[in-house]
């Protein structure tokens, strides 16, 4: 029960902001292509410990800001024992020599106050050196001492929407299976951590299968599919008080595959009635379904686009899974993958701009992403069995699971920037599954 | 302590796999017949009720009837092999009617999860589609589908692959619905 509450106070903590006013932006940006790029060197001093008892908190923030920035592949940290000024106060002036002699570009500095009552304040600035002038407003969080890193998470996602123009994506979660035990008997549970791998909580016992969850708009549901009545259900799981309810067609020999709305009121997912599997539409308040497919063949893996009125959807009603698009009312469906291979598993990203998806060629699988006309189709992996992509809340990255063969083989979390570029392995406990990045948290 | 809670789990999932939820035997253990116990060592002449050479029981329906059939690359069709062994299978549930059967269907790695869990369901229902054609209630038979998440070999080859396209007919005491 104490993991529970521990929930709470991460989805919860209070992250007021305060504006010390600052000048405005500097040419100091990372414009992010397909090209590939030099990292840009950045320096972040320990945070200042503005009394004895935010010493190990400082250090520890600032090194989960360096770690945030250096894991895109964008940012190169300048190691703190070649740091010639030494910044022993928040306010204090900034030696704009020091910094440019060690070529660091961008300058990250904080303060950290632990409270009376333990609520912690994170201050930060961010400098552009070589303009000599901070980038944006000085900001402040207040919070509770538990939720230190999610504050660190803010700092570093202020950091880098202002270096890049892209939307923040570190302060969120990513719910996944957590997988133990042999290949032909796997236990496969439910788990939440942050998106770097951290405070991992488990959300269901391992006592029946689990399947792909997904979070609701706000973070506060989990739709997922799990063998817990002996069939497979769409089942939804509340993450304050982890109740859980079946939902969807009870008509249906199994239901899977299932996905939120953006809005939050529906569902879409996959029924099988007769070994025929359709998409269905789920109305949360309701519990009532709707068919939205009717032909014979397999339709599922069904994904909203951001505004909610289309559904991009996996079929094999041409022979083979490929990826299709139709109103979110159902209807007539148009195909838009074309290229070689098999496609499954589209997810619409949250600019509305492109699909990720699963691409299965020539004996290997790849994540790959497409517009959503099915042109500019771009592979960003390759490998043994990659699958089941999910996007950062700002459309950059995407996550997915890769699996290894053989008897010993595991499935693990990796992420990519949609570029292609820093393939990376989610550092989670154990085995790890069918990835879902959350929303932004608030 | 771990462990032996690891070996709980196990087998709590393999008596559900047998006996399958709302069509599991209840206190009856037809349905989760030890494989191991009831073993090949029996030869010729040792009958024992219940045993491998007792043609009503669920180890002969497993041995000799055969309780699989097996599919080709992301098909659901039936093979002439398959054909022959739910021929055999609708035989011996006409014969003995005190069985109601979960049908499961599953598929190899070589897809994605979802695409999987409803081939598994196609193949649970071709080979339920054949059974009822031969005879069998309807009533007495229900299908799941595991998709990729239990394959019965491990190595990812073909050889293993060929083992894991499988719709698997789990027996349970009880006359159907």
């Amino acid at each position: 029960m104490s993991r529970l509450f521990l929930i709470l106070a991460l989805l919860f903590a209070s992250l007021g902001l305060s504006v010390p006013s600052m000048a405005q932006d500097g040419p100091l940006r990372i414009t992010i292509t397909d090209g590939v790029i030099e990292p840009l060197p950045f320096a972040v001093p320990t945070f200042v410990a503005r009394n004895s008892a935010a010493n190990d908190i400082a250090q520890d923030i600032t090194r989960v800001i360096a770690a945030d920035l250096t894991n895109t592949g964008l940012f190169r940290e300048i190691p703190q024992d070649a740091h010639i000024a030494r910044v022993s106060s928040f306010d204090s002036t900034v030696q704009w020599s020091d910094w440019k002699a060690i070529n660091a570009q961008a300058l990250i500095t904080g303060s950290v106050l632990v409270e009376g009552d333990g609520r912690l304040v994170v201050q930060f600035r961010l400098f552009d050196v070589f303009s000599e002038a901070p980038l944006g407003e000085g900001l402040q969080f207040v919070g509770t001492a538990d939720g230190w890193r999610r504050m660190a998470h803010k700092v570093a996602d202020a950091a880098y929407s202002r270096i890049t123009g892209e939307g923040p994506y570190f302060d969120s979660r990513v719910v996944f299976v957590a997988e133990t035990g042999p290949k032909n008997a796997r236990q496969k549970r439910l788990a939440v951590m942050d998106y770097d791998g951290a405070n991992v909580q488990y959300l269901t016992s391992s006592d029946s299968i689990v399947l792909a969850p997904r979070f609701s708009p706000d973070g506060s549901q989990i739709i997922y599919t799990s063998y817990a009545s002996g069939f497979p259900r769409v089942t939804i799981l509340d993450v304050a008080s982890l109740g859980r309810r079946t939902v969807g067609d009870s008509n249906a020999n199994m239901s899977f595959a299932p996905r939120f709305s953006p809005d939050g009121s529906r569902a879409v997912y996959s029924a099988e009635v007769a070994g025929n599997t359709d998409i269905y539409l789920l109305n949360i308040a309701s519990g009532q379904s709707t068919r939205l497919t009717t032909e014979p063949s397999i339709e599922t893996a069904p994904s909203f686009s951001p505004d909610g009125s289309r559904i991009v959807f996996e079929s094999d009603r041409s022979g083979a899974p490929q990826i299709y698009v139709m109103s979110a009312g159902g209807g007539s469906a148009s195909r838009i993958s074309f290229g070689e291979g098999r496609y499954g598993t589209p997810v619409w990203s949250p600019r509305g701009d492109l699909v990720a998806f699963t691409k299965q060629n020539r004996g290997r699988f790849h994540i790959g992403v497409m517009r959503i006309d099915g042109s500019e189709e771009r592979l960003l992996t390759g490998a043994f069995l990659d699958e089941g992509p999910t996007w950062a809340p700002n459309g950059r990255v995407v996550m997915f699971t890769r699996e290894s063969p053989g008897a010993q083989g595991a499935p693990a979390l990796y992420s990519v920037d949609i570029t292609g570029r820093n393939l990376q392995r989610a550092a989670t406990p154990a085995a790890a599954s069918d990835p879902n990045w959350g929303p932004l948290l608030k | 302590m771990m462990k032996f809670q690891a070996f709980l789990v196990v087998w709590a999932l393999v008596l559900a796999g047998c006996a399958g939820g709302p069509f599991g035997g209840g206190g009856d253990d037809a349905g989760a017949v030890d494989l191991n116990a009831s073993g090949a060592g029996a030869g010729a002449g040792d009958f024992t009720p219940g045993g491998p050479n007792d043609p009503s029981s669920v180890a002969y329906f497993q041995q000799t009837v055969g309780d699989r059939v097996l599919f080709a690359v992301d098909q659901s069709n039936l093979t002439p092999e398959g054909r022959s062994a739910l021929t055999r299978q609708a035989q011996w549930l006409t014969a003995n009617p005190g069985y109601t059967a979960l049908i499961e269907g599953h598929a190899d790695e070589q897809g994605t999860r979802e695409y999987n869990l409803a081939l598994g369901g196609r193949r649970a229902n071709a080979a339920r589609d054949f059974l009822v054609s031969q005879g069998v209630s309807a009533a007495r038979l229900r299908t799941i589908s595991y998709g990729k998440e239990r394959p019965i070999q491990v190595c990812s080859t073909e050889a293993c692959y060929s083992q894991n396209r499988r719709a698997v007919t789990v027996l349970a005491a009880g006359a159907g619905v």
